[in-house]
């Protein structure tokens, strides 16, 4: 019982994946299946944003999802569609932007300011390390003296 | 040099506020097409109103608006009495008819007036593909060569035509004058 239940709640979870996109392409073969997958999951909608072109419903949607499977069937490399897509469309269709000047601080400023971070960090360390006559106290040896010296006096304006 | 030092995180958090209030003013819908500067793409269709074949080609020769539109496009029908007007006013105006019924596109353009210097029955939106359009209305402004030189995606209004595309038309019509 237990058992079947969980399968249960396995086949509705897989379900959901399932829907995303309900068109009925025959493939010619597993990779150019494979092939429709990736590039429909790598382009975004025009239209509705923040969806690619696998998941939307809108018309502008279908219709790129028809233009790749017809350019695949003709036999186009990925390269191929995706510059058809690019040349009309715009960088906006593509979830993964081609590296350039303008796309520099996107591809490489995160691994920048860590690397920023971590140099920042090993100035502070070194310059910590390398500073003569300073105790964990932050007292130089002068002062150490004078601490140990006021410590060890006896207070004289002591009553009774 | 210490003194600098502390003033630091106020640059820096000055240059992220400054970065981020622009973006509340940016649209994130706003999509530059990637066709400016470029010419009109190549097609060859039938005319809306009495199938003769037309081809870009035909819309050289001034400066224009080519207005993608279609019925069943409920903003369409908003922008329609404007380009009316704009057509009245002078201003060249070309049809895309894009992804629609032929006879539905015809009664439309007789029951509400017809604008469009010509119009092309874009039924299987091919040219609409190859003009990057994602929804009607959308509107090109080309030069007389036929070059694209400005997308407008949306409803031109009467505001929008004065303060964005008015502006651009003279400047294509000036553009033209020898």
């Amino acid at each position: 019982m237990k058992r079947l239940l969980s399968a249960a709640v396995l086949g509705l979870a897989l379900l959901g994946t399932a829907q995303a996109a309900i068109d009925t392409y025959e493939f010619a073969s597993e990779a150019e299946r494979e092939r429709y997958r990736n590039l429909v999951e790598e382009l975004r909608c025009p239209k509705c944003q923040n969806q690619n072109i696998a998941d939307s419903d809108a018309p502008i949607a279908m219709d790129l999802r028809a233009e790749i499977f017809r350019m695949l069937e003709e036999g186009q490399s990925n390269e191929q569609i995706i510059d058809f897509l690019v040349s009309r469309y715009g960088d906006f269709v593509l979830y993964k932007p081609p590296v350039t000047a303008r796309t520099l601080l996107l591809w490489y400023g995160p691994a920048g300011l860590l690397a920023g971070g971590f140099v920042l960090l090993g100035v502070i360390l070194l310059r910590r390390r390398s500073k003569p006559g300073v105790t964990a106290s932050g007292l130089s040896a002068d002062e150490q003296q004078r601490l140990a010296a006021l410590l060890n006096q006896t207070p004289v304006d002591k009553k009774d | 040099m210490k003194r600098l030092l502390l003033l630091l995180p106020l640059v820096v958090f000055l240059g992220v506020a400054v970065f981020l209030y622009r973006g509340l003013f940016l649209d994130p819908s706003e999509l530059p097409s990637a066709l400016i500067g470029k010419p009109l793409p190549a097609f060859s269709l039938p005319a809306v109103q009495d199938g003769k074949p037309l081809t870009e080609a035909d819309l050289k020769g001034k400066p224009a608006l080519v207005n993608v539109w279609a019925t069943w496009c409920v903003a369409c029908r908003v922008e329609h009495p404007v380009l009316n007007k704009l057509a009245k006013l002078g201003v060249t105006i070309y049809g895309v008819n894009y992804k629609d019924d032929n006879a539905a596109a015809q009664k439309w353009l007789v029951e509400f007036h017809d604008p469009y210097q010509l119009n092309i029955n874009d039924a299987r939106g091919t040219l609409g593909l190859d003009l990057g359009v994602y929804g009607a209305p959308e509107t090109f402004l080309i030069d007389k060569d036929g070059i694209i030189r400005h997308k407008f995606v949306g409803v031109i209004d009467e505001r929008v035509w004065r303060e964005q595309l008015a502006p651009l038309y003279q400047a294509l019509v000036d553009e033209a004058q020898p």
